[in-house]
């Protein structure tokens, strides 16, 4: 569903531009078809990814037949169109307004952020007059100003563009930020006491045109052309938002969203863009250790991976391979899930594997379900949302679902627990009661067959959708993790009974989906395929495969605090900090025999570790990742890791060797390229494809080949704003190759080992809805559901760690419908007694007319402050009673 | 209001201003309107029943709009897509060209007339929710028009089913507060979304997106108070008024320095002579004419020799070079120094551009301080020809007419008239004045 | 911040139009009678009503050269020196006023763009009361005549009271 194919069923029309005819689609911009034509008008206003405004008037024209000079960036192509870009009259103008902009512009580049990679200064050298005839005093201000904790405001500097206002409400949907004063005053405001605190405030660094907006976590950083970069994906959510990585002496300085049409579109969230700090956080573990008498210690590498070896061969033996279970892997990348996925499973034998930490999904859902890509989401019949706050958690997944539903107009239901950020644009809203989300889903079921479901919100989302062409994408995740997946899988069962539906899994963790598509999860092997499939498959690629299903992530802790689990590896995992029950896991992490912990940082988790073993992290490693839709791309290597540590791939290879077990995997790529010849779904994906195709691959790759897309120029991240656009997409067929020889002989490899594995690997799993039904139980007339949920900024690693977006985490409250509060009796803000089935807490209370009456909303933080000691895992809902404190 | 008592031959033909003449005392009242015959009609459109014969009567009559674009009535309405409902009437009312005082006149001095007009343009075009954009400034005329709206609501010509037709018609006023270019019709109606005042890009036009992105016609306060009569007296009828393609009458808003400033309502097709000289009475003190504005500040400046040139629109703009625009004349004497009044019309522009887009956020400034350089005596001989340049850069060719635009709206290019008319009528003095400013100051 | 009544007024104000935001300005203007002033609290509350942020209702009432952002006087003198004013006094009784009232807090003198009263020029208003065929000396009494209350005054924003 690329660009590249919708653009072959609209109208073409020929027109001709400065004497050379072009074609276009009818409707596309001019000043678009000019530079896709390698002609560049200048502009400062207009972006592509909004609506233009025609403000600035850098891109005047010419156009035969048509009165003056239209602005390209408004003007739609048409059939028969002479354009003229470049003749004196325009010449004069595009002079004209450099120099209007110039005069208020101080010239303070030396000192600028943006000098050196500034669309004023470029164009003014490219476009503009020699020197400004301005003698008079220019406009002062106080200069900077923050916006934000992230953005500051240099108004001299700003050229009233509005990219940054638009962007806040066009794109954010966040106005926090708008034009104030008029005339040469206007100026971007934000009201005095409400900060520009979006969570997307870093886009409108990044897009404004001058060095007016800055970040402070970069300003005054670096020269760009100081700055080295290479292409990365953000690995912060699941999303995989593309970026470009940039540093300076070995040291991140900066991620710029990067266009990918796909996914992104430009676009980070503020989480993504500045949570590289943490790379560089003080807080690194970057020596190996062990633990001797009860004090870590630190010791060489080949000891440390001794100890672990041994520690390992002693459990297999005198306890078999299941007293071995690894939690974790999700936040690393295919690589690394894959290397540990074959220790465990293909060397130690155990399938006691999960990636998840009880808060997501069962991964033979996940893995099962038909599943859409995010660009499905504009040419949807209809979107329904059962599921987190996409705002909070997979933020640039939020902005393409309000995309869907605000421009191209998509009906958009709203089935989550609680108002969430997309409610405001939902075509229907309907609340589900915790725990009862099946009971939606067959009500939408029901509308969506003629049937009336009893639920007028429903009803109305479904007439909207009726005569609708396109598929129907579920968004599926647990719209709180204060209760089971059960009621997701309900639902998740009724919605697949629905013509063309797709499934988004909005797992949270940045390389999930990897992890499970490489098998980090029990009964599963890499490449979507089941144990029992795959065993054939894979016990004579590997050294063994294990004999039955193994334990997910509450199983596995359970065992542990039973102490039934020898060694406890974790990957990358934080269980007292992420598993929904935080008592069950202190307990499990005592209650384990040996725990390897393979991070890069110390946790509540780690800190009890016997050996640990400090990974290199992102930015400082390359591989590939998978992102919600099955989206694999490549991670940018940026800077050298710090101390002595080591990828966790190769980590696993080093421990294998020592169970006597080789992998021979020396390079990255290497380990790339086994996964794309043994794991079935992702058969093909090869370094060499990957390396070249611009949108990365999405899964299985031969149901896919047709949206490869295969880049030939370098990297330019300015492109939009800069004369020299220099990263060309060439689209290729796969049907019939292109003149692009080396493009067409990747994609041809990689149809090849596709068919070679379909022909001889296990087939994909598929979901059974069979069995997934059951029932939420009641609550009683006092009792309030709990629903909970992760914020953007909470109290995990990426935000604590970084100075930048430490200070952005919000105080947290039990928020409650205002009728709930008033039945306790208390003022808001108030402390209150809460009580659930395994706790008692003590937090203060407040009203949010979003919660509905019964409900009670916490964040998700083990903190304290949070909802993990409230949550019993062992039923299917958590319901409060909340008290005052007498 | 002054209105000239006159005794020259040239006179008023009053129409729209007949009521407030006639009845000085109570013209804004709903009885002394009723006593004169508002309302009457109204009720004939009404009693007739179709409101495409209206429509037809508007586009019989060539009436063009009187808020400065001289833009057809009856073609306006045609625009609107068949079908669309619904649909908004929006009035403007917010006269904030330099000088020009008619539409305050006719909001303070006969509602009623306006409600009128209201009533029947949105019966024409089937809309039944108009709008009132009322200059913030115009306290009286609001204190007016809403003690207007409501008794014309008890006596049952606005509200539901107005006169027992059936047709519908709420009408609700929204203030400005202090900003010119929401005179200006789509910052109008951006503005009263609660926006900020700046205008939108065309296409689309209002007919077709307007207000709430629903088909708007806007009018002018003073086009639609001319729609009663044109339905008392057929359009064909109001047509043989005037000249050419101006029609009818129009309000002329006639300031500065002549003896009797007032509004005059004058047939087009007079003379500028008729209107400074017969009803204006001629220059203050018998001075001599220095220049006269013949359309608001927006348009280019005429002189002595232009007093013959007939007052009609086409003629303005095809052989002048220039608009009646707004309808205001606005007269200098020789006392006056041509580069303080452009200086002061860059003020005005630079104050009220809406800063959207950049030529005219920059460039009106620019000017300005170009021009109170030259004005005080420390330009340099360069000066002169910069301003001009800076003007073709707003609006090139500037000197021609009407103009172009690097501007996203002509509020932008207004301020090159100024400049376009110093540069025709005044270059060398000023030239000449620079150079004598120059030797002055101590080497 | 609004008083019960207004936040009724408000009420009705956002019901006259078929989007909430339209109301920005109205709402302005009553929250600016309410106070003789527009200040900062204002604004929130206007934003509620009309289901804007706080930043939008800034950016709105801030193009606006009638809505005081800033403490004025109860008495808000508006001298015209557009064009027809500038050639016939208007400077003069801009600055005269200016001069005159300069410590007075009870009075703000501000100088305004036409006021549409070219016909008797120069003119001024005060609180958006027209006084016509001014002098220095006449307009001086006029706003003497507010001062002591021999004159009744609009609102800062123009309504009767
Ligand atoms: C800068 C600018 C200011 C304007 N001011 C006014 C105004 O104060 N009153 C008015 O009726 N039209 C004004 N107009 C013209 C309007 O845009 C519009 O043409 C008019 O209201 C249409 O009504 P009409 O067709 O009845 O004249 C202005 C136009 C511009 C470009
Ligand atoms: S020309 Fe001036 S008033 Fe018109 S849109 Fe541009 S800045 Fe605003
Ligand atoms: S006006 Fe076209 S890019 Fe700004």
């Amino acid at each position: 569903m690329t660009t590249g194919q919708a653009q072959t069923d609209t109208e073409l029309v020929t027109l001709t531009i400065d004497g050379r005819e072009v074609q276009a689609r009818k409707g596309e911009l001019l000043i678009k078809v000019a530079q896709e034509n390698g002609v560049y008008i200048p502009r400062f206003c207009w972006h592509e990814r909004m609506e233009p405004v025609g403000m600035c008037r850098m891109c005047l024209v010419q156009v035969d037949g048509m009165r003056g000079f239209p602005p390209a960036c408004t003007t739609p192509v048409a059939e028969g169109m002479v354009a003229h870009t470049d003749t004196e009259p325009v010449k004069k103008i595009q002079d004209g307004v450099l120099e209007f902009l110039l005069i208020n512009h101080p010239l303070d580049c030396p000192v600028c952020d943006r000098g050196g990679e500034c669309p004023l200064q470029d164009q003014t050298l490219a476009f503009g007059p020699g020197e400004s005839r301005f003698t008079e005093e220019k406009r002062h201000f106080e200069k900077p100003i923050p916006l934000s904790g992230l953005v500051l405001l240099d108004r001299e500097r700003c050229i009233q563009c509005g990219r940054c206002t638009r962007f806040a409400e066009e794109i954010a949907g966040d106005p926090l930020i708008d034009f104030g004063e008029r005339s040469d005053r206007m100026q971007v405001v934000t009201f005095p006491d409400e900060p520009f605190s979006s969570y997307f405030s870093g886009n409108t660094v990044q897009i404004c045109p001058v060095g007016a907006l800055l970040s402070k976590p970069y300003r005054f950083k670096a020269r760009p052309w100081d700055l080295s970069t290479s292409e990365t994906t953000c690995t912060t959510c699941a999303v995989g938002c593309r970026g470009a990585l940039q540093s300076s002496s070995n040291r991140l300085l900066r991620l710029l969203g990067v266009d990918l049409d796909a996914v992104n579109q430009g676009w980070l969230c503020d989480k993504g863009r500045y949570g590289y700090e943490w790379v560089h956080a003080d807080e690194r573990v970057l020596e190996p250790s062990v633990r001797v008498r009860n004090a870590m210690v630190d010791v060489s590498w080949p000891e440390a991976l001794e100890a672990v070896a041994n520690e390992l061969q002693r459990a297999i033996e005198l306890h078999g391979p299941s007293s071995v279970a690894v939690l974790g892997g999700a936040r690393g990348s295919n690589e690394d899930a894959y290397a540990w996925v074959r220790l465990a499973k293909g060397v130690i034998g155990t399938d006691n594997v999960d990636a998840q930490l009880g808060d997501g999904l069962p991964a033979d859902a996940v893995l099962g379900l038909p599943r859409a890509e995010i660009d499905d989401l504009d040419q949807a019949a209809a979107i329904v949302l059962l599921g987190p706050d996409l705002k909070e958690e997979l933020p640039v997944l939020y902005l393409r679902v309000k995309q869907a539903a605000v421009s191209k107009k998509v009906p958009l239901l709203d089935l989550a627990p609680v108002d969430v950020g997309l409610t405001p644009y939902a075509t229907a809203v309907s609340r589900t009661v915790p725990g009862e989300e099946g009971v939606a889903a067959e009500r939408l079921v029901a509308a969506i067959g003629g049937r009336a479901s009893g639920d007028a919100g429903i009803d109305a989302f479904a007439a909207a959708a009726t005569g609708r062409s396109g598929p129907v994408v579920v968004v599926l995740g647990r719209g709180s993790v204060a209760q089971s997946a059960a009621p997701t899988m309900r639902a998740a069962a009724a919605f697949a009974a629905l013509p063309n539906v797709r499934f988004l899994s909005a797992l949270r963790r940045g390389n999930v989906h990897g992890a499970l598509d490489l098998g980090l999860a029990p009964g599963f092997l890499p490449g979507r395929v089941t144990l029992d499939a795959g065993r054939g498959w894979f016990a004579p690629i590997w050294q063994t495969v294990p004999k039955e299903r193994g334990l997910d992530a509450e199983g596995i802790l359970r065992a542990a605090a039973d102490g039934k689990v020898r060694v406890l590896v974790l990957l990358g995992a934080d269980p007292v900090a992420d598993f929904p029950d935080t008592d069950l896991a202190r307990r499990a992490i005592d209650g384990a025999g040996y725990v390897v912990a393979v991070d890069a940082f110390l946790s509540e988790s780690t800190r009890r570790a016997d050996a640990f073993l400090p990974c290199t992290v992102w930015g400082e490693k390359a591989g590939t990742t998978t992102n919600l839709e099955g989206r694999v791309q490549r991670l940018g290597r940026k800077v050298s890791p710090e101390g002595t540590t080591m990828d966790d791939w190769r980590i696993a290879g080093e421990l294998a060797v020592r169970l006597g077990n080789d992998f021979d995997l020396e390079f990255v790529d290497e380990v790339t390229d086994e996964i794309a010849t043994v794991a079935p779904a992702h058969a093909g994906a090869r370094s060499q494809l990957l390396r070249r195709s611009r949108d990365g691959v999405v899964l299985p790759v031969r149901e896919h080949l047709h949206e490869i897309m295969v880049r030939t120029g370098d990297l330019n991240i300015m492109a939009e704003d800069g004369p020299a656009v220099s990263w060309d997409p060439i689209r290729v067929d796969a049907a019939e190759p292109s003149e692009e020889g080396d493009a067409a002989h990747e994609v041809d490899e990689a149809r090849g080992e596709a068919e070679r594995l379909e022909r001889e690997a296990p087939a994909h799993h598929e979901w059974d809805r069979a069995a997934n039904v059951g029932d939420a139980p009641g609550r009683d007339a006092y009792a309030l559901r709990l629903v909970s949920g992760r914020e953007l900024y909470d109290g995990g690693r990426i935000t604590t760690c970084s100075p930048s977006l430490a200070p952005l985490r919000k105080d947290s409250a039990l928020m409650v419908h205002p009728q709930d509060l008033a039945r306790i009796g208390v003022e808001e803000g108030t402390q209150v007694r809460v009580t659930s089935s395994r706790a008692t807490v003590t937090l203060p209370v407040r009203t949010h007319p979003s919660v509905p009456a019964g409900t009670a909303r916490l964040p998700f933080t083990a903190d304290g402050r949070g909802a993990s000691e409230l949550i019993d895992t062992t039923t299917m809902v958590t319901d409060l009673r909340v008290e005052t404190i007498s | 209001m002054t209105t000239a008592n006159t005794s020259e031959p040239f006179s008023e033909t009053r129409i729209v201003t007949r009521r407030l003449h006639e009845r000085p005392d109570d013209s804004w009242t709903i009885d002394g309107a009723l006593a004169s015959g508002a309302y009457d009609s109204l009720r004939q459109v009404l009693a007739q029943g179709d409101p495409s014969a209206v429509q037809a009567e508007a586009t019989a009559s060539g009436l063009r709009g009187r808020g400065g674009a001289n833009f057809s009535t009856g073609q306006k309405w045609s625009f609107l897509p068949k079908d669309t409902f619904p649909r908004y009437l929006v009035v403007n009312g917010d006269e904030g060209e330099p000088s020009t005082f008619k539409d305050r006149m006719l909001l303070e001095r006969d509602p009623h007339q306006l409600l009128e007009g209201i009533v029947i343009a949105s019966y024409a075009i089937q809309c039944n929710l108009a709008f009132i954009y009322v200059r913030g400034e115009f306290a009286l005329g609001h204190d007016r028009l809403m003690r207007a709206i409501a008794d014309a609501r008890a006596k049952g010509f606005i509200g539901k089913d107005i006169q027992g037709s059936g047709f519908d018609l709420d009408v609700v006023v929204h203030r400005g507060a202090g900003a010119y270019i929401c005179g200006e019709e789509t910052a109008l109606l951006e503005s009263l979304e609660g926006e900020r005042g700046m205008p939108r890009l065309k296409p689309p036009f209002p007919a077709i997106e307007g207000l709430y992105a629903k088909p708007t016609v806007v009018n002018n306060v003073e086009t639609l108070s001319t729609l009663p009569h044109i339905v008392r007296m057929g359009g064909e009828e109001y047509a043989k008024l005037g000249m050419a393609r101006s029609t009818g009458t129009r309000v002329c808003a006639l300031s500065g320095h002549v003896k009797r400033p007032g509004n005059y309502e004058v047939e087009f097709g007079c003379t500028f002579r008729d209107i400074i000289f017969g009803l204006g009475g001629g220059i203050r003190d018998d001075n001599a004419l220095k220049f006269f504005l013949p359309g608001g500040a927006s348009f280019q400046w005429l002189v002595e020799e232009h007093l013959d040139e007939p007052y009609d629109m086409d003629h303005a703009a095809q052989k002048l070079g220039t608009s009646l625009g707004s309808g205001a004349v606005m007269v200098f004497d020789e006392t006056t120094d041509p580069v303080r009044v452009a200086w002061r019309l860059a003020k005005f522009y630079s104050h009220e551009s809406c800063g959207k887009c950049t030529p005219c956020r920059e460039g009106t400034g620019w000017v300005e301080k170009i021009l109170y350089r030259i004005l005080h005596g420390y330009a340099s001989p360069e000066d002169f020809e910069m301003v001009c340049d800076v003007a073709d850069n707003i609006s090139p060719n500037f000197m021609a007419a009407p103009f172009n635009q690097t501007t996203l709206c002509p509020l932008g290019p207004s301020v090159a008239s100024p400049i376009a008319s110093l540069a025709k009528y005044y270059r060398d003095e000023i030239i000449e004045r620079i150079a004598a400013q120059q030797a002055e100051v101590p080497a | 911040m609004f008083t019960d009544d207004n936040r009724a007024r408000a009420r009705d104000i956002v019901a006259q139009y078929p989007r909430a935001r339209s109301a920005i300005m109205p709402l302005a203007y009553l929250a600016q009678d309410q106070h003789g002033w527009l200040p900062p609290e204002a604004i929130p509350e206007i934003a509620e009503f009309c289901g804007v942020s706080a930043a939008e209702v800034q950016g709105t009432v801030s193009f606006y050269t009638m809505f005081k952002r800033r403490p004025c006087g109860r008495l808000v003198v508006s001298v015209c020196t557009n064009v027809t004013c500038l050639v016939v006094g208007g400077p003069e009784i801009l600055e005269h006023l200016e001069v005159k009232y300069a410590s007075d807090d009870d009075v703000t003198v501000e100088e305004v763009e036409c006021l549409a009263a070219c016909g008797n020029a120069p003119s001024m208003q005060v609180n958006y009361e027209f006084h016509e065929r001014l002098t220095p000396e006449v307009a001086e009494a006029i706003v003497e005549d507010y001062k002591a209350g021999r004159l009744a005054a609009r609102t800062v924003s123009g309504t009767p009271q």
